[in-house]
This record gives C-alpha cells, structure tokens and sequence, in this order.
C-alpha cells in the first residue's frame, strides 16, 4: 500500500499544507497552527457553555503525574503499551562521562537515565481522584477537567497523536449519581458535537486492552456496558470510524483506589464524560476545510457567537 | 471429579488470597460464592488468573478469558480442567 492510498494521508498532508498542523518528526506529534488554536478555543468554550448548568469546579494538573497516583489507577494492567514514565539524569560526573561518551559513539544514551517517579497522565481525570481522598457531601461533586494525556501509540494518522487534551467533565458520588451523570450528559454532548456539523454515533466503547489479560478487561467493559464512545467517521464510509469522545462509569474503581466515600460512608462511585479535543478539531476542519473562515454559518456561530 | 480437585481449589483459594483484594476472608466463602458480590473487580481477576497459571503451570485458552471464568472458584476450577484438557 503506498501512502496516498492510505485512508489519512490524504488530509494529513492538507492540514500540513494549510499550516493547521506540522510536523515535529516523530509520529503522532504535531504542533498546531494558528487556525487549530483559534478552533481549540472556540471548542473549548463551546463545551464550557454546554455543561456550564452543572457548576462544575475547574481543575487543571500538569501533564505528569506522581507514580503513587499512576499505581492506583491500575492503568499499567489494562494498557501497558500505552504506558510513558518519565526518566531523568541522577548521577555524578563518572556517570555523566558515561553517557557524554556513549553519545560520542552515536549509541543510544537515554538509558544512563533513571525513572524520576513520574508518569505521563494518560488520561486527565486521573490525578483528580487523588484530591478527593475523603469524605464527599451529600450529591457528590462534579468537576471540570482540561488535561494533556500522553499514550504511546505512535501513528501518522493525524487522529492518533501520542499527546493530545482531553476536557471532561467527571462526576463522584454515589453508583445512581454517577450513572445518571453518563447517562445524562453523554447524549448532551452528542447534542453538541452535532451542532457543529458532526455526524456522530454512540456506541459501545473498545478500548486497546492489553494482551491476553485484557480479553478478560475488555469482556467485562463490554458486559456490564461500562462505557460508551462516540464516534465519527473522519476518512468517509469505507475507513473505519474514529472515537472523539467518551463516557465512561469506573463503578468504585477510583473509589477504592483512592479512599473516597460518599455522603452516607459508603465507596464512592465515579463518571466522566471525555471530549478529545484535537480528534475533534481534526474531524471539524476534516468535515468543514481547512479555513475557520469558510466553515459554515450554522458552524461558525455555534462555535464562536454562543454568548451573543 | 479429576485428581486435581483438590490441589487446583487450593491454588484458587491461594491466588484469590493473595491477588483477590476481596472483601472477605477466602476461608469463609463457598466453592459457589459470586465473587463479584465480594468485592472482585476486573482489574484483579488479571492477576489472580495470572497466580493461577503460574502455580498450576496451565494457561487458560483465549475464549475462557471472560468475567463468567472468574465468578467463582467453582468457575475457575472448571475452567481449570478445560485449560488441561487442551494442553
């Protein structure tokens, strides 16, 4: 197969072209153009006004996280191969000379580094969860979430990038709660997404799990309905569809992890609903050109005249 | 009933205390008890089945690999058996 048979070469190379995206060479890592960053904005407040009746308390986290975080999320079972730690230089001027000297010989030297304790967040809600080790009030709490998550899926479809953001809007309290916070919000964002000219679906989600171990993981995400993306098809017809967005019930999973009790004492149960945000900008300008200016009237003013 | 009754329950029991993270102690559920119902989660089923084959040196075929082989250690004893049975 050569490249422009390829379902997203083809856009991939007019989104360089246009300047939306370029290259930084390595796949699945791009930088972002002007026009990407005044449609992430827009987006972004789009999604803001969206949900802005929930009272939701923003946080926001860098994009690592302390391994004690990492570990009790259990992500490293589920998806190993998406796993980036964080590994820095701790020696002296014998080790330094070591690796000065494997560099001189072209060798790789990133392994006269050392893990710093520190993961690349894979998904932005995580390091949430670590805040609310405790008690919550009655109703639980709900939060908006803007992170950068890294997964190490190296790929040239644009779609794919290893690091990317993702606004959620997460709910913790009780196993009701957090169920209706999925089921009420997810056909809300499908709302919006198609208010924006984007023919979606809401499916049953497929996550990557790992291995054999994740037959098991992904047979029990699937049977007891879980979680639910939605999807788009970016590259036509005949590709497969792309998911932009999640929503996702953890049952007590951050609950026990992470200590937190609702109101009445009991593990507390959570939700997030996830937006991806640069698959969706990718799926707009795919959908709609690659000029803010030229997108259609009913587009652009969902995006950029909600407050008017 | 094989010869291997026995010890695979006990090595159930052993993986489920070990890797389980349950609720309750293994030595007072039944050989029939949902596990589910005591606390196990997906996440830990991967490292009780792992426990599981290691002390057993057995591996579980790729369609055995659901929630339903893990709801109790009546399950995972069959399913044991049909592992051997396709070595």
């Amino acid at each position: 197969m050569t490249g422009a048979e390829l379902p997203w070469a083809a856009l991939r190379q007019r989104l360089l072209d246009a300047g939306v995206l370029a290259e930084l060479g390595e796949p699945g890592l791009f930088a972002l153009g002007a026009e990407f960053n005044r449609a992430f904005d827009a987006l972004d407040a789009l999604y803001v006004r969206t949900f802005a009746d929930l009272n939701a308390e923003s946080w926001r986290f860098p994009a690592v996280e302390p391994k004690s975080v990492f570990e009790k999320t259990d992500y490293v079972a589920s998806f190993p191969q998406l796993t980036g730690s964080l590994s820095v230089f701790t020696g002296g001027t014998p080790e330094h000379a070591a690796l000065l000297k494997a560099r001189a010989a072209g060798a790789g030297w990133e392994d006269h580094l050392h893990p710093s304790g520190l993961m690349m967040s894979p998904a932005a809600c995580h390091p949430l969860y670590a805040l609310l080790t405790g008690s919550l009030p009655a109703g639980g709490r709900t939060f908006d979430v803007l992170g950068s998550c890294f997964r190490h899926e190296p790929s040239p479809d644009p779609m794919r990038m290893q690091t990317f953001r993702m606004h959620e809007v997460v709910h913790v309290g009780t196993a009701e709660s957090a169920i209706a916070h999925r089921d009420q919000t997810a056909p809300r964002l499908v709302e919006m997404l198609t208010s924006i000219g984007l023919e979606v679906e809401y499916v049953l989600a497929n996550d990557p799990f790992f291995g054999r171990t994740g037959r098991i993981m992904a047979s029990n995400q699937r049977e007891a309905a879980l979680k639910f993306e939605i999807t788009t098809k970016v590259y036509g017809d005949e590709a497969p569809e792309t998911a932009i967005g999640s929503a996702n019930y953890h049952n007590d999973h951050f609950g026990t992890a992470f200590g937190i009790l609702d109101a009445n004492g009991q593990v507390a149960h959570s939700a997030c609903l996830g937006l991806g945000m640069e698959r969706t900008l990718l799926a707009l300008f795919a959908k709609h050109g690659l000029s803010t200016n030229a997108w259609p009237q009913a587009v652009r003013s969902a995006l950029w005249q909600g407050n008017e | 009933m094989s010869e291997h009754t026995y010890g695979d329950r006990l090595a159930i029991r052993e993986a489920l205390q070990q890797f389980g993270r349950l609720n309750r102690p293994v030595a007072e559920l039944a050989d029939e008890t949902d596990l589910f119902s005591v606390g196990f989660t997906s996440h830990a089923t991967v490292n009780v089945m792992l426990a599981i084959e290691d002390a057993l040196g057995i591996e579980f075929p790729d369609e055995l690999l659901n929630r339903s082989t893990f709801v109790s250690i009546e399950a995972l004893a069959s399913a044991i058996e049909i592992s051997r049975g396709q070595a």
